[in-house]
């Protein structure tokens, strides 16, 4: 008796792992650097897609924003990366591809949902491969505190005249300050800033095709406009901006400390949870009443597939679904701010977020304008941009330098700008 | 009358064999990874395949204008970390030992444990606590200079291109003040009691027996300090990017050779990393660092008197 118990207990023990391995789920691993949406994707998005599809797991492993290109390259040179990658727009994801890296993606069934320019930050440049499932794009504008509006009897501005007596009454009045920005971490003043307002003055699209066609130049009058503009905030930006960075920028809007924060879309969520006062956003204010309006709709993120991944099937599966309806709505709404990039029509809940999608229907949308091409060379644009607006800003460097400075840099390397 | 057979020396195989786990080791560790590194510089990525190409790496980092510029920048700001750190850390140092073996001195244990604390903490805390200390913002030095009526003395130090990278130089010290300290301290205890007391019987007592006796005691433990000074800083990267990011802002005022090395091989945001470029930087720090250290091996550590007691 006891020996048929052990023989049987024997016989489980040894069969038991083979009959569970028979049935083991497919498990897909996320890399990105959205560690802020951690929660998201665990309580929502992840559990939405495992209902549907049973048998295959996910699991969401994101690394810190700034070490996130690093990391991600370093393991996939080991072989080590999850099934899907989180794609960087452009030339980072690009050489990713073009090392094979990256899958291509354009023929899978969720690709069908999405425009040229949803896909124009994820494709090769003659556009006949595309490596990432757009995810989200974010929109620059203005986030300003409503209650501290209604209380100066204020009206946010639709032109640049307005704008700066909007920041001089803010000023004047002295409980706020009026607009939330530092030059510590440099990219704000070139995000929020340079690229914020800029396409209004280059007119988006326009502009940015030509420069990178070399029909323009960073010294012409569209791309220097800007850069006088932003040498104009420096008076209503808070004491010692020069050491403030970006959290503390958040923090001082966030507090009801300061009136106006110049933004990103995806700042909204965040906000939401932290401040408690109503808040209301505006476009880049233009230079005339009824001139056309420009907004930077910049491409962000999207979803690419480890071309050595073990999971490819899952993979495909995963990014079908990324390209669905369910996913577009699901994300827009679990993450105000990140605008879908599909052609599903989306319904947002969250007011501040409706406001901003709102624009693309009365504004041009454009991208930021260092990011396709032209941040591929040695100095890079873009880097170079962060200082220089950081300089501008502080008047440490005239808007004419900044600009001469920025083109001779590109001249120096990119042929259609010699 | 046998002649006597020249003896062959037996070979002495324990030699080999006790030297053998650290070289071992040590090769492992780091001559490979050191040579790899020279290896690297001399090649270029060209459609994903390592080309030699010479020293044209080199060619560029000190040819090249912006590259050049950025170099000379980098290394002229570390030298200038480095000043501060001899001119104020080692000081310092000096002085706190010498006060702390000061016989008559109580609670020596809590002042010589207090100083050295902030020595075991990680780069990443003393950035941000001292990033907070001095934000215009939050901070509490605008509020601390405020109580003593020196408000307008107040600036945003870390923002400001003139003041920053003394700033962060003056709180690396106030991090790493306790390790010359310790090690001054420790040389000024051995030195015999006999000595002093013989000094004092020649009428050389306080100060003068400082200077005198003592400070020629301790001067190969200084150098010491100072050549460990000088690896620490033309090395340090951490505090930096911890405060100031990889871009070493305002305007690359901050930017040191480690900061500009992580740049050029890891990339940042949208410029992608060159890790051959990024290998001929680390290849001149290591020449840089080779060359200081030889200076002083060569130049000064061979003319310091040494005592026996």
């Amino acid at each position: 008796m006891t020996k048929r118990l052990r023989l049987a207990l024997l016989a489980a023990t040894v069969l038991a792992p083979a009959s569970t391995a028979l049935a083991q789920d497919t498990t897909l691993t996320i890399e990105s650097w959205r560690n802020d949406d951690l929660t998201i994707w665990q309580e929502k998005l992840i559990p939405a897609f495992e209902a549907a599809h049973p048998g295959i797991k996910v699991k969401f492993t994101p690394s810190a924003p700034t070490e996130y290109n690093a990391v991600l390259n370093s393991k996939l040179e080991a072989g080590t990366a999850g099934d899907l990658i989180t794609c960087r727009p452009f030339d980072a994801s690009l050489s990713l591809y073009e090392k094979g890296y990256l899958a291509p993606v354009q023929d899978l069934e969720g690709m069908k949902n999405f425009g040229d320019v949803a896909k124009s930050g994820w494709s090769t440049d003659d556009g006949s491969a595309t490596f990432c499932v757009p995810m989200a794009s974010v929109i620059h504008g203005f986030i300003y505190n409503a209650d501290a509006f209604a209380e100066l009897g204020v009206e946010p501005p639709a032109t640049v005249d307005a704008f700066f007596a909007l920041l001089d009454k803010i000023k004047e009045d002295g409980t706020y300050v009026p607009m939330a920005m530092g030059t510590n971490d440099q990219w704000e003043a070139a995000t929020m800033g340079y690229q914020n307002i800029g396409p209004t003055y280059w007119k988006g699209e326009e502009g940015r095709l030509a420069l990178i066609k070399g029909e323009q130049k960073l010294t012409d009058e569209p791309w220097v406009e800007p850069f006088r503009q932003l040498a104009r905030w420096k008076d209503y930006l808070g004491d010692g901006y020069e050491a403030q960075t970006y959290p503390d920028s958040q923090n001082l809007f966030t507090l009801g400390r300061a009136a106006i924060y110049p933004a990103g879309s995806w700042e909204i969520s965040v906000f939401n949870e932290q401040a408690d006062f109503k808040m209301g956003a505006f476009p880049p204010p233009v230079a005339a009443a009824g001139d056309e309006c420009y907004i930077s709709d910049h491409v962000d993120i999207a979803m690419g597939m480890n071309a050595k991944g073990k999971n490819q099937e899952a993979a495909k599966t995963f990014l079908n679904w990324v390209g669905s309806a369910e996913f577009a709505s699901l994300y827009a709404n679990a993450l105000p701010g990140f605008f879908s990039l599909s052609d599903h029509d989306v319904k947002m809940e969250d007011p501040l977020a409706q406001e901003f999608v709102s624009w693309r229907g009365k504004c041009k949308s454009t991208i930021r304008s260092t990011y396709q091409i032209l941040s591929r060379g040695t100095p890079n644009l873009e880097n170079e941009t962060w200082n220089a607006s950081a300089n501008v800003v502080k008047g440490t460097e005239t808007p004419e330098a900044a600009a001469a400075r920025l083109q001779e840099g590109l001249a120096g390397w990119y042929e259609p700008q010699k | 009358m046998a002649a006597e057979q020249p003896k062959r020396p037996a070979i002495r195989w324990h030699i080999a064999v006790f030297l053998a786990p650290a070289v071992l080791v040590y090769t492992a560790v780091m001559i490979l990874p050191l040579f790899n590194t020279l290896k690297l510089s001399l090649y270029t990525d060209v459609a994903n395949s390592q080309v030699f190409i010479g020293l044209d790496n080199f060619r560029l980092l000190f040819g090249d204008p912006r590259w050049a510029g950025q170099f000379w920048n980098a290394l002229g700001n570390n030298v200038w970390f480095f000043v501060i750190h001899m001119l104020v850390q080692n000081p310092i140092g000096i002085l706190l030992a010498a006060l702390l073996s000061n016989p008559r001195l109580r609670m020596r244990a809590f002042y010589r444990t207090a100083i050295f604390i902030p020595t075991i903490l990680s780069f990443v805390i003393a950035g941000f606590a001292w990033k907070l200390i001095l934000s215009p913002l939050w901070g509490v030095a605008p509020n601390l200079l405020d109580l003593v009526g020196l408000k307008s003395l107040f600036q945003p130090w870390l923002g400001k291109e003139a003041y920053a990278l003394t700033t962060l130089a003056l709180i690396s010290v106030w991090q790493f003040v306790g390790i010359p300290m310790m090690l001054i301290y420790a040389a000024l205890l051995s030195i015999p009691d006999e000595l002093l007391e013989a000094a004092e019987c020649d009428g050389v007592t306080g100060m003068a027996q400082f200077w005198k006796i003592k400070l020629p005691l301790v001067l190969p433990a200084i150098g010491i300090i100072s050549i460990l000074t000088f690896v620490g800083n033309f090395n340090a990267f951490d505090l930096i990017y911890s405060t100031q990011g990889a871009l070493a802002g305002p305007d690359f005022s901050t930017d040191i050779l480690g900061t500009f090395l992580y740049r050029t091989f890891f990339g940042f945001q949208l410029q992608l990393g060159d890790p051959n470029l990024g290998a001929a930087i680390a290849t001149a720090m290591f020449a840089i660092i080779l060359i200081g250290v030889s200076i002083y091996l060569f130049g000064i550590q061979r003319r310091l008197r040494r005592y026996q007691f």
